[in-house]
């Protein structure tokens, strides 16, 4: 069976989708040379149908937004995470809002692509966030696969929905090759999670990269507590069911997110579990703490401030115990 | 072809007695967001619209209502839209601010003050892969000084998307005077995106369409972006609450002096008083009926509050628990 890395899944899905629509383009910085292996091969095979952009991130993500209204399919990728919250108006604002604000008379179909989100070493505090739980706050469609046919089946399906999706590929994930035969990939709906084990005692529900981590932890404690590790794969729309039937399975949750504590999706996901689902025990969150910025450049400092498997086997111990 | 005076004038027309008549309807609380009245500068929606295909795509601003009026846009639909109503044009999910109205060609009114015009590159850009649509941003001096708007400018430029810019400048954003707020020109920062850039009288309807007309003929035969500036005055406030602050930002004297070259009366001299008449008639008419249509539409639901939220639609929780 092939290898296919978690990027070669990104370019695999753009290629795909860009053969198979027309109204499919990409925009963004450095394409000609795929800096991120996501446009890799594609300029020789649709020369017309990469842009790429200058260092104008507002102007050309507001670009997208006029080319979606204009029946094409855009697909913007970004550089470095941050980049997303220069054209948070852009996208929660003008994007975002345009289909309601007309009455449904247009739909605005941009895919935002963040190739390489969360703890870059040695690359400064401003490269380094994970600014996934600011969309799914404000509505916006967002996404985080954690496996290369996750990547490649719910970025065909952000493409092809048709409201502004932001797709955000973790740094650590990116690196991950999997055995896959490549006639069973194929889009996956957003808002379907995945249990990745299944278990008895806890419910670890791990965002992004940290699944893997969970699904290690998992492995670690097997003798001593059975977890259950899921995986949302899309946060905003967020399946709530999925949650609520594993929790109802082991009774004990922990959540593993590498988003910042206050307003996190780990917030977001224990007020849920503590108003509507059936608990023996009160849940927990590993997070990164409140206000956490990773400098990227001293390891010591970087892993100070990120959620880890140490802190995950201490949670799920003490969930379990009590 | 430029139309005849008389058309001109029943556009302008319109739209002033419109202006009046929500002046009156935000009095009386029936348009609860209050407007940004575009009284004065009636002429450039009038000369600029006659310029465009109806397929043509315009990108509108807060003060955008004679630019709704220009392009056809239906009075009743439009001033339901502006009392909330589900008969408006976006089935009250606009208002004053924000409407779209893609039958008569007006794609959406931003609010973050220039940041439409690289939404408009993008819809001429992709209008262009399909045929020979253009796209018309129109903005206000205030967006000459936000730095999105030079990013568009320079997309455009660079590749030459069919898109007309235009500067609707009265002088004064919000309470800032122009002059006070500008460095440099309107023109100059298009020129220095190499894109051609005149400033032409904005009271004159059929100075406007002439300029409009050979910026539109540039964008349709490939030629790439061009800007043009009128200078324009509004006469209102910036918006219905300067009623009842009433800030001394401008003198009388200079009201009056702009109120000389009032668009309205520039066109009433060029239509015989006969004509005028019939046409001053059935605008009233037309205001009367859409008055009517716009107060009688039903009020939207509650439980539709989340309709049109999204095209492909998703599952929401309410904002309070289930259990």
């Amino acid at each position: 069976m092939p290898k296919l890395s978690y990027a070669k899944a990104l370019n695999r899905a753009l290629t795909d989708e860009m053969e198979r629509d027309p109204d499919v383009f990409v925009l963004g910085e450095d394409l000609k040379f795929a800096l991120n292996n996501v446009t890799t091969g594609l300029l020789d095979r649709f020369p017309d149908r990469v842009l790429e952009t200058p260092l104008s991130e507002q102007g050309f993500t507001n670009f997208a937004t006029g080319a979606a209204m204009g029946g094409k399919r855009p697909v913007v990728e970004y550089q470095i995470p941050f980049l997303l919250l220069l054209v948070l108006e852009q996208i929660a604002n003008q994007a975002n809002k345009f289909r309601l604000m007309s009455g449904g008379q247009v739909k605005v179909p941009v895919t935002y692509l963040l190739p390489g989100t969360g703890w870059r070493p040695g690359w400064g505090a401003q490269h380094s966030d994970q600014p996934y739980g600011v969309f799914a706050h404000l509505g916006v469609k967002t996404v985080i696969p954690a496996t290369p046919t996750d990547a490649y089946g719910l970025f065909l399906s952000a493409i092809r929905d048709d409201d502004p999706v932001v797709v955000f590929c973790p740094m650590p994930a990116l690196a991950m090759r999997e055995d896959v035969s490549y006639v069973d990939l194929a889009p996956i709906p957003l808002g379907v999670g995945r249990v990745r084990r299944t278990g008895t005692d806890v419910t670890v529900l791990a965002v992004g990269h940290l699944v893997h981590e969970a699904l290690a932890v998992a492995d670690e404690l097997a003798g001593e507590v059975s977890v259950e590790v899921f995986d949302p794969r899309s946060l905003h729309p967020f399946d709530w069911a999925g949650l609520a039937a594993s929790v109802e399975r082991t009774g004990r949750l922990v959540v593993f997110d590498d988003g910042n504590r206050f307003c996190g999706v780990g917030a977001e996901v224990l007020a849920t579990a503590a108003e509507e689902m059936r608990l023996a025990a009160p849940p927990k969150r590993v997070t990164r703490p409140d206000a956490a910025v990773v400098v990227g450049c001293a390891p010591e400092l970087d892993l100070a401030v990120q959620p880890s498997r140490a802190q995950l086997v201490a949670a799920i111990q003490a969930v379990v115990k009590s | 072809m430029r139309p005849a005076a008389e058309a001109f004038y029943g556009t302008i027309r319109l739209i002033r007695r419109f202006e009046e008549r929500c002046i009156d309807l935000v009095r009386s609380g029936d348009i609860g967001s209050g407007i940004h009245p575009c009284i004065g500068q009636e002429a450039v929606a009038a000369g600029m619209c006659a310029a465009l295909r109806p397929d043509d795509a315009l990108l509108s601003n807060h003060r955008g209502h004679g630019h709704f009026l220009a392009r056809g846009s239906d009075p009743g639909r439009f001033l339901a839209e502006l009392t909330g109503r589900v008969g408006g044009v976006d089935k009250g999910r606009a208002g004053s601010f924000h409407p779209s109205d893609l039958s008569a060609g007006i794609w959406g009114a931003s609010g973050t003050v220039g940041h439409g015009a690289a939404i408009a590159t993008g819809l001429g850009w992709a209008l262009a892969r399909d045929g020979d649509r253009i796209a018309v941003s129109v903005f206000g001096d205030g967006a000459v000084t936000q730095g999105a708007l030079l990013e568009s400018f320079n997309l455009a430029s660079l590749w030459r998307v069919p898109v007309v810019f235009v500067c609707e400048n009265n002088g004064y954003a919000t309470t800032l005077p122009a002059p006070t707020a500008i460095a440099g020109s309107v023109v100059g920062r298009a020129a220095a995106f190499g894109i051609p850039a005149s400033t032409v009288d904005g009271q004159d309807p059929e100075v406007v369409y002439d300029a409009m007309a050979a910026a539109v003929d540039r964008a349709r035969s490939g030629g790439g972006p061009s800007l043009v500036e009128f200078t324009t005055y509004r006469y209102e406030g910036h918006h219905t609450f300067e009623r009842r602050m009433r800030l001394a930002y401008r003198d009388e004297a200079e009201v009056a002096r702009w109120r000389e070259r009032d668009p309205l009366a520039i066109q009433a001299a060029r239509v015989p008083p006969d004509v005028r008449e019939a046409v001053d008639a059935e605008v009233e008419e037309v205001l009367d009926a859409a008055v009517r249509f716009a107060l009688e539409s039903p009020h939207p639901d509650p439980a539709d509050a989340f309709d049109h939220l999204y095209a492909t639609p998703v599952r929401l929780r309410a904002g309070v628990s289930h259990a």
